[in-house]
């Protein structure tokens, strides 16, 4: 799917320019966002770093598994097939917990070591465990304790109440959580995925 | 809601400091533990690149053409049928595509009809309750090599679409259209 969508939005976007005339601007916002996407990159570098040392502070001294263990019960629901006692799990709920924080420093590198502890346990590793997409889907509709940017926007444009915003925030978080883990749960079951592999099953 | 910003201020230490006591508590070298670790950050990060380049120029190419302006064009009619504002409409497109424009489209529009009006809360209630997900497939997908995502692109759009409609239902219940 991803395959398609990109290929259509470079093809399109490219007849597109060429109808509105824009061909020049859009060949300098390809070259742009190259250059954006590694600046991006180098940008997370040295937190990434920061999060994956300390994370390995914490795998060695046994915290991690010990989080694992403790939300074990309740996060069994949505990661089945992560063993018990697994770091997987104690990388997620960090995760988890910092993007609920809106640590967004902290959320990515962490997630991105859940995905590597999800990765060892993935016995096709080219492609996405049923626990890999519902952590992605948890990652993309999270819920957030403060949505700091957009309560700074708001009262910079001169709100009145620019927290007022935060309950609805919250609300429609949760449905769309919800809606995100009915669909992987849904989507999860089907005999066979696109390319005619039945889902692996633990 | 200070109680509220003052965990957020204090996570971050806190976690420091639990997992430094947590390392010396059992003993071990808690520096070169560090170290070794953030080797990995250096290897995943470099990971990244490849999918995220791939990605941005995508989403630069669809912006910087008009595609994006014709695709919001032709969803208004479907926009109507589901009672979402035109106004707040191209958001809810943009979103999932790009954080950064999609803030600049909020900011746009909060200027333009004012930030305590229904469009205004309803883009802020939008802005805030999902992510960028073509962002967070590249960069969490990438950093670990998979290239059959399956069925997450799907699920991610069925979530973030929820969103939007959920943003309008519970805006226009709080604050009345």
């Amino acid at each position: 799917m991803l395959n398609y969508i990109w290929v259509g939005m470079i093809i399109l976007g490219f007849v597109v320019g060429v109808m509105n005339g824009r061909i020049e601007e859009v060949t300098k916002a390809a070259i742009d966002s190259s250059k954006t996407a590694v600046e991006l990159s180098i940008g997370l570098l040295g937190v990434m770093c920061l999060w994956t040392g300390l994370m390995s502070i914490a795998e060695k001294s046994g915290m991690i598994r010990k989080i694992s263990k403790i939300v074990r019960p309740v996060l069994g629901f949505l990661f089945p097939e992560i063993p018990k006692g697994h770091p997987a799990m104690g990388a997620i709920v960090m995760n988890l917990v910092a993007n609920f924080l809106g640590l967004g420093n902290a959320a990515t590198p962490l997630g991105i070591k859940a995905m590597h502890e999800l990765q060892k346990i993935n016995p096709r590793k080219e492609t996405a465990t049923n626990a890999m997409s519902m952590f992605l889907v948890l990652n993309t509709s999270a819920i957030q304790l403060i949505p700091a940017t957009i309560i700074a926007l708001r009262s910079a444009e001169g709100s009145n109440n620019p927290t007022e915003i935060i309950g609805t925030i919250w609300v429609a978080s949760i449905c769309a959580t919800i809606a995100g883990i009915t669909a992987v749960k849904v989507l999860s079951l089907r005999r066979k995925d696109r390319n005619g592999r039945t889902p692996w099953k633990p | 809601m200070e109680a509220i910003k003052s965990i957020s201020a204090y996570a971050i230490p806190a976690i420091f400091l639990i997992i430094l006591s947590c390392g010396m508590y059992k003993e071990i070298k808690v520096f070169d533990a560090f170290v070794e670790g953030a080797k990995e950050g250096i290897t995943t990060i470099v990971k990244i690149i490849p999918s995220l380049v791939g990605l941005l120029v995508a989403v630069g190419i669809f912006r910087a053409s008009g595609a994006l302006d014709l695709l919001i064009y032709a969803v208004k009619p479907l926009g109507d049928v589901l009672t979402i504002p035109s106004e707040a409409l191209p958001l809810a497109f943009l979103r999932p595509i790009s954080g950064s424009a999609s803030l600049a489209l909020v900011s746009d529009i909060i200027k333009a009809h004012g930030p305590d009006s229904f469009i205004g809360r309803l883009v802020s209630t939008m802005m805030g309750s999902t992510e960028t997900i073509f962002y967070t497939l590249a960069v969490y997908f990438g950093a670990v090599g998979i290239k059959n995502i399956r069925y997450t692109l799907a699920a991610a759009l069925i979530a973030d679409g929820v969103s939007v409609l959920a943003s309008v239902w519970i805006c226009s219940l709080v604050f009345g259209r």
